[in-house]
C-alpha cells in the first residue's frame, strides 16, 4: 500500500531492463519501497539491472515475461501480488520500436511489431488493471510517444501503434478513476537510450531520467497524460494542426 | 431512516481526514443493534477482508479498506442513562459531538476529548485517543470499563479489564484490527458549569515552554501549547500554552450562572469544496497567521472564562477546514519520545523551522503514564502534532529523517495520524507489537480485520 506521499511500497515494472522503465523506478524509490519487480523476456540482462538496484531493504525480483503472451499476463501480475502483496504500481514499458523501413513494408514484421506494442500491451494493462481495481488503489503508467500524435510517414506501423494504444488508455483509464486506480500515458518525444542507440536525434531530445522526472510529478498531480519534455505539448498542438502539405514537407525522418 | 434489513451498499472512494490516499470499498451502513446483519456481511466479505469506519477524522489510511468491506456502524437513537457514578454505555457509533449535548446539560463530561467533536466513540477506543488532560487522566482507554466486542467468528463478547483483559487492551488502540466495537461503557466527569476556567501565556522559545510545562502543568487538568513552527533562530518554538479546568459555579459571570450547563456549540462557516488546487495554505499565508495567532495571545491572562467548544475544539466552527490544503491534501505528523529525550525534540523543530515546509497547527503536549494497552500511543514524554501540506517539496526526505530522529531516541508515531511510515518505524517504535499480534491472531486467524493501515505497515502477521 502506498503512503500519502505517493512513495509506491511494491513496483511491477513489464518490460524490466527498459532505459526509461529502469529510470523511473530508480526515481521512486524511497525508504518507504520494499519490493521491486522486473519482469522481462530476457532475464539474464533482467538480473543485471536487479543487481545494480538491489539493496538491504529492497528485494528485487527478476520474472520472465513474454509481451506477445497474453495468455500469461495475468498469471504474471497476480504471481507478483500473491508473493509480494498489493502492488503500488505498475510500469508498462516493453513496446519495440522496430525500422520503420521494414515495417511499414513487410506485412509480417508489422503484425509481430503489433502484436507486442498494441495486443500485449493492450492485454497487460488488463491484466494489470484488473489486479488495482481488486485492490481498490494504485497506479499504471503507460509508456507511450510523441509519435502517436500524429503518425509519420518515417515509421508509421510504430507510430500507429502508440496513437492505438493512447486511445485505449485514454477510455479505460476514465473507466478505472472510479475504482481508486490512476491511469497515466507518458509521451516522450525522442529520448537517449538503448532503443534509440546510432539513430539521430530529434529536436527537444531528452534523457531517461527527465522522463522519470516527468513521470514523478505527474503520479503525484494524478495526470491522465504527461509530455516529456513538457514543451513538447505545445510543439504538438501546433504539429498537430498543420496543414497536411505542410507537415509532409517537414523534415522529420 | 433506512429500514434494518435494507442496509446501503456502495463502492466508494474512501480517505483519511487528510485527504490523501484514497481508495475504493464496498461501504455499507449498520445500526449498532444489528450485529447479526453485521456479522454476515463481515462473513462474507472477501480475501480483502473488513473494517469498521466512523467519522474518517483518522488523518491517514486507518479507516480505509481498498479493494474490501468497510462497514459503518450508527449511533441509536435511544436515550443515554448515566449511572450515579457517571458510567455511560453507548452504541460505538455516536459521536462525541451528540453525546456531549446530551451529557453536558446533565453535569457531565467526556473524560477524554481531542481537538475535534467529530469522532466516534469506537473511534475514540481504536485509536486510544488521548487530550488536553493526558498528564494527570490519561487516556480514553484508561476510562472505559467495558466493551462489547464483535469477533471476526461472529460472536459477539463483552471485554473488559476483568474479563478477557489481554483482548480488551488489545482492543484498546487496536485501531479497529481485533474486532468490530458495538457499545462502550465509560465513565464520564462531573462538571458544575459548561465552562473553562483558562490561563493563558506567551512562551517566547521552546526551552522555556518546556520548563513551563513541567514545572507547571500538574496545576492544571488541561494544558497544551501551540508552538509557531515557522519561527527561527532565537524565535525557535515560540508559542502559545493553554492551561485550565472546568469552571466551578461562583467563577461564572452573573449573567451566566442562571444556566450554567448551558452548550449548544455551533459551525460558523464552512468550507466549499471549491478551493484553487493549490489551497489556500502555503508558506507564505502559513508564515502570516503564525505572526498574527502568536501576537494576538496575551503575554499572560488568568482565570478567563471560555465555552467548552472554544477551549477544546476550535477547529469544529469551520467545517471541512481540511479542503483549505487543495487537491494535494494534509499530511499530519505526530510523535512522542519520552523524558529525557528533549534533544531529539528540539531537532525535529529545528529542521521543521528550516524546511521551508510550513505549519499552522503545530501543538506541544507532555504526556503522562501510559495504560496497559500494547499499541497504544501515548507514554510519557513530549508529544508534537503538525499539519504540513500533502505538495510541500521534499516532504518526504524530510519527514524519513525525522522518523530516524524520533526513532533513535526511542519514541513512536501515532498510528491514528500516520499516512506516510513504513513496518520498521512501528517495530521500532511499539516494543509490545508481537503481544498484541498474537492476541489478536488469537481471535482473528484467518485475518477478516484488514485496513490500509496494516497492510502498509504491516500491523498483521496474517492476511486472508
Amino acid at each position: 500500500m502506498q503512503n500519502a506521499l505517493g512513495e509506491p511500497q511494491t513496483i511491477l515494472l513489464l518490460g524490466g531492463t527498459s532505459d526509461i522503465g529502469v529510470a523511473i523506478v530508480r526515481r521512486l524509490l524511497s525508504p518507504t519501497t520494499r519490493t521491486v519487480v522486473l519482469a522481462c523476456r530476457d532475464t539474464a540482462r533482467g538480473d543485471a539491472v536487479a543487481a545494480g538496484l538491489r539493496h538491504d531493504s529492497l528485494t528485487v525480483e527478476v520474472v520472465a515475461f513474454d509481451g506477445a503472451d497474453a495468455a500469461s499476463h495475468s498469471a504474471v501480475v497476480e504471481g507478483v501480488a500473491a508473493r509480494h502483496g498489493d502492488i503500488d504500481l505498475v510500469v508498462v514499458a516493453f513496446a519495440v520500436l522496430g525500422d520503420g523501413a521494414v515495417t511499414s513494408r513487410d506485412p509480417v514484421a508489422a503484425f509481430e511489431l503489433l502484436q507486442v506494442n498494441v495486443s500485449g500491451t493492450v492485454s497487460a494493462t488488463i491484466a494489470a488493471a484488473n489486479r488495482l481495481r481488486a485492490q481498490g488503489h494504485g497506479s499504471i503508467v503507460l509508456l507511450s510517444s510523441v509519435a502517436g500524435e500524429r503518425v509519420r510517414a518515417a515509421n508509421p506501423v510504430y507510430g500507429g501503434s502508440k496513437a492505438g494504444v493512447d486511445g485505449f488508455a485514454q477510455g479505460l483509464g476514465d473507466g478505472l478513476a472510479a475504482d481508486g486506480v490512476h491511469l497515466m500515458v507518458v509521451r516522450p518525444g525522442f529520448v537517449h537510450s538503448a532503443m534509440t542507440a546510432g539513430l539521430e536525434p530529434a529536436p527537444f531530445a531528452t534523457t531517461p531520467e527527465h522522463v522519470a522526472e516527468c513521470v514523478a510529478r505527474g503520479l503525484r498531480g494524478r495526470r491522465r497524460m504527461v509530455w516529456a519534455p513538457g514543451v513538447l505539448r505545445g510543439v504538438f498542438m501546433v504539429l498537430r494542426h498543420l496543414p497536411g502539405a505542410v507537415w509532409r514537407r517537414l523534415p522529420l525522418g | 431512516m433506512r429500514p434494518l434489513s435494507a442496509p446501503a451498499t456502495s463502492r466508494r472512494l474512501l480517505s483519511g481526514w487528510g485527504l490523501t490516499n484514497p481508495t475504493t470499498a464496498d461501504t455499507r451502513e449498520y445500526p449498532s443493534a444489528d450485529s447479526a446483519a453485521i456479522a454476515s456481511a463481515v462473513a462474507e466479505a472477501g480475501e480483502r477482508g473488513a473494517l469498521a469506519r466512523g467519522l474518517g477524522r483518522s488523518y491517514g489510511d486507518a479507516a480505509q479498506n481498498g479493494g474490501g468491506l468497510v462497514v459503518r456502524v450508527t449511533g441509536a437513537d435511544d436515550a443515554v442513562e448515566i449511572t450515579p457514578d457517571g458510567v455511560v454505555t453507548v452504541s460505538a457509533g455516536t459521536s462525541l459531538d451528540d453525546l456531549l449535548r446530551i451529557v453536558v446539560p446533565r453535569g457531565w463530561f467526556v473524560p477524554v476529548t481531542p481537538g475535534t467533536r467529530f469522532v466516534t466513540v469506537g473511534g475514540a477506543v481504536a485509536c486510544d485517543i488521548h487530550g488536553k488532560n493526558h498528564h494527570l487522566e490519561g487516556s480514553f482507554g484508561s476510562h472505559v470499563v467495558a466493551l462489547t466486542l464483535l469477533l471476526a467468528s461472529g460472536e459477539v463478547v463483552t471485554v473488559s479489564p476483568a474479563e478477557r483483559p489481554e483482548l480488551f487492551w488489545a482492543t484498546i488502540g487496536g485501531m479497529g484490527l481485533t474486532g468490530i466495537v458495538l457499545e462502550a461503557s465509560f465513565r464520564l466527569l462531573p462538571i458544575a458549569t459548561s465552562r473553562m476556567s483558562v490561563d493563558t501565556g506567551r512562551l517566547p522559545d521552546l526551552d522555556a515552554l518546556m520548563a513551563e510545562m513541567s514545572e507547571g502543568d500538574d496545576r492544571f487538568r488541561y494544558s497544551v501549547a501551540w508552538i509557531d513552527l515557522v519561527a527561527k533562530g532565537r524565535h525557535l518554538g515560540r508559542s502559545v500554552l493553554t492551561r485550565g479546568d472546568h469552571a466551578a459555579l461562583d467563577q461564572l459571570a452573573p449573567a451566566d450562572s442562571s444556566s450554567p450547563l448551558e452548550y449548544g456549540p455551533r459551525q460558523l462557516v464552512s468550507v466549499p469544496p471549491v478551493v484553487p488546487p493549490m489551497g489556500v495554505l502555503n508558506h507564505a499565508t502559513i508564515t502570516a497567521f503564525n505572526e498574527f495567532w502568536y501576537r494576538k495571545a496575551p503575554q499572560r491572562r488568568v482565570g478567563e472564562i471560555q465555552g467548552i467548544a472554544q477551549f477544546f475544539h476550535p477547529l469544529d466552527f469551520v467545517g471541512s477546514w481540511n479542503r483549505l490544503y487543495g487537491t494535494q491534501g494534509m499530511v499530519q505528523y505526530q510523535f512522542v519520545v519520552p523524558l529525557g529525550e528533549e534533544q531529539a525534540l528540539r531537532t525535529v523543530v529545528e529542521r521543521l523551522s528550516s524546511s521551508g515546509a510550513a505549519s499552522f497547527l503545530a501543538v506541544l503536549k507532555r504526556f503522562g503514564e501510559s495504560n496497559d494497552a500494547p499499541l497504544g500511543f501515548p507514554r510519557a514524554g513530549w508529544t508534537l502534532a503538525l499539519d504540513l501540506p500533502g505538495g510541500s517539496r521534499g516532504l518526504g526526505d524530510l519527514l524519513h529523517g525525522l522518523d530516524r530522529v524520533v526513532l533513535d531516541a526511542g519514541g513512536r508515531h501515532y498510528l491514528a495520524k500516520d499516512a506516510h511510515t513504513t513496518p520498521d518505524a512501528v517495530r521500532r517504535g511499539y516494543p509490545r507489537l508481537d503481544e498484541w499480534r498474537q492476541v489478536r491472531d488469537s481471535v482473528d486467524p484467518t485475518g477478516r480485520w484488514q485496513s490500509d493501515l496494516s497492510r502498509r505497515l504491516g500491523l498483521t502477521t496474517v492476511s486472508a
